[in-house]
């Protein structure tokens, strides 16, 4: 049994040797951020390496920010385990860490009378994955609880704990608990290869050389090379499945109050209407599958088609603009389970295909991660008092930074975001390297006027902050 | 002046203030409107504008022709804005910059944040003169990926004029509306050389001789040209577009999506006023009222399409009078 690592055995001082720790963690997706913090936890030292300039660079970048009960996921799968556990954990830490929640509920709408003969099996398969707060609803509850719906929704499932989170300050959260705790992170270092020497892993970043006894794959999209890079071999391969989606303006935000999701098919959890923790409307993902694992481009006819599926579904969308259109990729495979590789050999764990649940399942996962590892025999001792660090709100229906004064100058008018948020954001313990970064960490132009009003200002206060800037050519003007 | 420290004074005493009329917006028409008021003889008038400096979209307009029918001269926009600005300073009128309007309550009752705090003003009349703005590229559903180099015209001058920047050195320029010529002329001074202005229809949307602008700044003009697809993944690298059913990819590093202008009407969207179907302006009355009667609408958020600063101004003195009459007759 290997109790937690001293600077003996573990030392980073010879020459070549950037940064060492207990586990390396490749991928600062939301996996690799939640497998960071619940690692920093139990007591280990970790490294975690993330090939983009900032985290969230791959499936996390862009996704529903539903929280899952995991009522409609294969039961007895460690999906499913990892998505119930996910659930339940976030709901404790929540409030510690100041991320929101946005206890919208959801409705399984059955739109037709061929989905309302689904509904039964989509009912029972939820008591069985144990979620047994579902209630099966008709026109007159469905109108009650959704006024605006379009009437030709004939029945549904109310699923009451399907939640709305922030997608990007969850997994920020959890990194910077490890970051506060002693964790560190490493961007802009790809993990290019490595070796394995029975004890200890070398591997190669483009920024040096890292040591470590175990590593926890976590690149998401690049799982499978990554795997074939240091094993020289993978079980399964990416196959990206892109998910386009479109954004209202805040004012449809007061159309609907819960997650309006489809009946689901074996692929897919379909096209979903959904308020989010910003305080909009959004209608997506699609399904697509393409050979890029990086190619996130959106196409005006998906769009067009998502913009009016929407408004069949919620007539009311109608009068409301657009504020925004992205999409993400999700780290899919050949088979629809998670892939786990749990190589004891090689002090080395894989945590693949985490496709379309894995802002949910992260802390759920994260946990299996630690007891994969005392599997290992490893054991670390817990921290008695972690540090629990809290991060901006950035949620409509709690007060934000522009409610306290002092906050500077309001800089994005359209999301409200204040000078002093974006210093905070570009300083600290885990400060946005990029732009999309401080995007992601703000909120900035990200609203009804993608930057009509703000780029200028946000050009001149991240001038020379970034590798790639709003200006270019800077001063020559 | 006075008057401003004063209703700052009362603002922080007690997060609450009231005046006869709060213009939102201190673009031509807000400013226009202000002094009109005043001229009536209305003193209590307070202009709420979330910028740190006043004057509106004029700002960032580094060209003449502003400022004709108000000072009869010709003017760059910057001037024009700043004239307009001393002009309301000179008549005590309070203009409270990085003020922004947060929501519009009923009856008039406005939430207002700056950087010292928020607050309440209770206002008998309220002039909603927030303006217009250019459709973004996302809500044109435009095909492709979305890396850096992408802007509104609007966003082009406000680096060019106020902070020295530029966000790209050649970009395709989407549009041919009068404002995609005062794009032209925004990259000429910046030393921005466009690779060339594309135009669904076939012809350009301006009339001669502004259409000839573009072979004056050296930018071939595509008629029937339509953007397929932007290509890149930090930085814009090429744009693909179709052209009478030719495809074709163009290098550049930006794309400037000019014009489809939309008015800045989110606030009274939000606060439920009913806005035109078609326009997404507010939707008012002759007399320039909205659907709530303590809420006036004018200038460039009503104008569809959208009208020049002089304009604008004119429409704020008509907008003054209209709200002169109707506080008259409410025996304010
Ligand atoms: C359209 C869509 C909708 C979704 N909706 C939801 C939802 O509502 N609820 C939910 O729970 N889940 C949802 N998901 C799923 C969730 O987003 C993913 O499961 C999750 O983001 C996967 O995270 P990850 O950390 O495994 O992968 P990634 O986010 O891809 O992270 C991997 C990271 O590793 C880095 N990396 C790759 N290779 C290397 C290397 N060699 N060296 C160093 N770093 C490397 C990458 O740059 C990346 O940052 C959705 C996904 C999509 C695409
Ligand atoms: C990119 C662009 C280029 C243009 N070029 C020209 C040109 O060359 N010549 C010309 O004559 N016209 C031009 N115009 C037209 C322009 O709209 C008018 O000239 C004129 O500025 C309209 O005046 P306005 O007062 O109605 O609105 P604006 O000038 O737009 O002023 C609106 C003001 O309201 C403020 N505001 C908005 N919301 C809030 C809030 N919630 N709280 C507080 N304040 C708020 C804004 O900050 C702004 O200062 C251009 C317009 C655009 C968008």
């Amino acid at each position: 049994m290997i109790t937690r690592s001293n600077s003996d055995t573990l030392s980073c001082d010879r020459r070549r040797i950037l940064a060492c720790a207990d586990v390396v963690i490749i991928g600062g997706g939301v996996v690799g951020c939640a497998v960071a913090r619940r690692l920093t936890l139990e007591g280990a030292t970790v490294l975690l390496l993330e090939k983009a300039p900032d985290i969230l660079d791959g499936a996390s970048k862009g996704n529903s920010a539903i929280l899952h009960t995991g009522f409609d996921a294969p039961p007895g799968t460690l999906e499913w385990k990892c998505v119930q556990e996910g659930h339940r954990e976030y709901l404790e830490i929540h409030e510690s860490l100041g991320l929101p929640l946005l206890k919208t509920g959801a409705m399984v709408v059955a739109w037709n009378e061929e989905e309302e003969k689904r509904l039964a099996a989509v009912f029972e398969k939820g008591g069985k994955n144990g979620v047994d707060d579902l209630r099966l609803i008709g026109q007159n509850e469905i109108h009650q609880l959704e006024p605006n719906l379009d009437p030709s929704a004939r029945a549904a499932i109310y699923v009451p704990r399907e939640y709305v989170i922030d997608p990007w300050s969850a997994p920020l959260a959890y990194l910077l608990q490890a970051v506060e705790n002693g964790g560190k992170v490493l961007c802009d270092a790809e993990v290019t290869g490595g070796s394995f020497d029975g004890h200890h892993w070398r591997l190669e970043t483009s920024r040096g050389l890292v040591k470590s006894r175990y590593v926890v794959n976590c690149a998401g999209l690049y799982g499978d090379i990554v795997d074939q890079r240091l094993l020289g071999e993978s079980d399964f391969t990416i196959m990206p499945r892109k998910g386009q989606f479109v954004v209202f303006d805040k004012a449809a935000a007061k159309l609907i109050n819960s997650i309006i999701l489809p009946v689901p098919s074996a692929r897919t959890k379909g096209i979903v209407l959904f308020p989010t923790i910003f305080g909009n409307m959004m209608v997506g993902p699609t399904a697509e599958d393409q050979k890029s694992r990086d190619d996130a481009s959106v196409d005006t006819q998906t769009l067009s088609m998502l913009a009016e599926k929407g408004k069949t579904m919620l007539p009311g969308l109608a009068d409301i603009p657009v504020t925004a259109t992205y999409a993400g990729i999700r780290p899919a495979t050949e088979e629809s389970p998670y892939r786990i590789r749990n190589d004891h050999e090689r002090n080395w764990i894989t945590l693949g295909g985490i496709r379309s649940t894995g802002l949910t399942a992260a802390l759920g996962l994260a946990r299996h991660v630690h007891s994969l590892l005392q599997e290992h025999e490893v054991e670390f001792i817990p921290l008695k008092k972690p540090l629990i660090p809290k991060v901006p709100n950035l949620a409509e229906h709690l007060p934000r930074d522009y409610r306290t004064p002092g906050f500077g100058e309001i800089v994005c008018h359209c999301e409200m975001v204040t000078s002093r948020e974006i210093n905070a954001a570009l300083n600290g313990k885990l400060p946005a390297h990029s732009l999309s970064g401080l995007k992601r960490r703000t909120r900035v132009t990200m609203g009804r006027c993608q930057g009509f009003y703000c780029s200028a200002r946000l050009a001149e206060i991240t001038r020379g902050k970034f590798r790639d800037s709003l200006g270019v050519g800077e001063d020559d003007v | 002046m006075i008057l401003s420290a004063l209703v700052k004074m009362m603002s922080k005493a007690c997060n609450r203030t009231s005046c006869s009329v709060a213009i939102i917006g201190s673009g031509p028409t807000g400013i226009a409107a202000a002094l009109e008021l005043k001229k009536s003889g209305i003193t209590d008038i307070i202009i709420l504008e979330r910028e740190k400096e006043g004057g509106g979209v004029p700002r960032h307009c580094g060209h003449p022709p502003f400022g004709l029918h108000e000072y009869h001269r010709i003017l760059t926009g910057p001037v024009y804005a700043r004239r307009n600005v001393q002009t309301v300073q000179d008549e005590n009128i309070p203009l409270l910059l990085r003020h922004s309007v947060t929501s519009l309550g009923p009856n008039g009752l406005l939430e207002v944040v700056s950087p010292e705090g928020g607050m309440q003003i209770d206002a008998k009349r309220v002039l909603l003169a927030t303006g217009t703005r250019e459709t973004p590229r996302s809500a044109r559903f435009v095909s492709g990926t979305r890396p850096l180099g992408i802007c509104n015209t609007g966003a082009l001058q406000a680096m060019v004029y106020l902070k020295n920047m530029v966000p790209f050195r050649r970009p395709l320029v989407v549009g041919s509306e009068i404002v995609s010529f005062s794009a032209l002329w925004t990259c000429k001074k910046a030393g921005i050389q466009p690779v060339a202005m594309i135009e669904k229809e076939d012809h350009p949307q301006v009339r001669r001789p502004i259409s000839l602008a573009c072979r004056y700044f050296g930018v071939p003009l595509l008629l029937n040209t339509t953007i397929e697809k932007i290509i890149g993944t930090e930085r814009v690298r090429s744009v693909q577009i179709i052209q009478q059913d030719n495809q074709r990819e163009v290098t550049c590093d930006g794309v400037l999506f000019t014009g489809r202008f939309v008015p800045e009407s989110s606030l009274a969207r939000l606060g439920d006023l009913t806005l035109d179907a078609t326009t997404a302006c507010p939707l008012t009355d002759k007399h320039g009222r909205c659907s709530d009667p303590a809420y006036f609408a004018a200038g460039n958020l009503t104008h569809h399409p959208v009208r020049v600063a002089g304009q604008c101004f004119k429409s704020g003195r008509i907008i003054a009078k209209e709200i002169y009459k109707d506080l008259d007759s409410a025996g304010g």
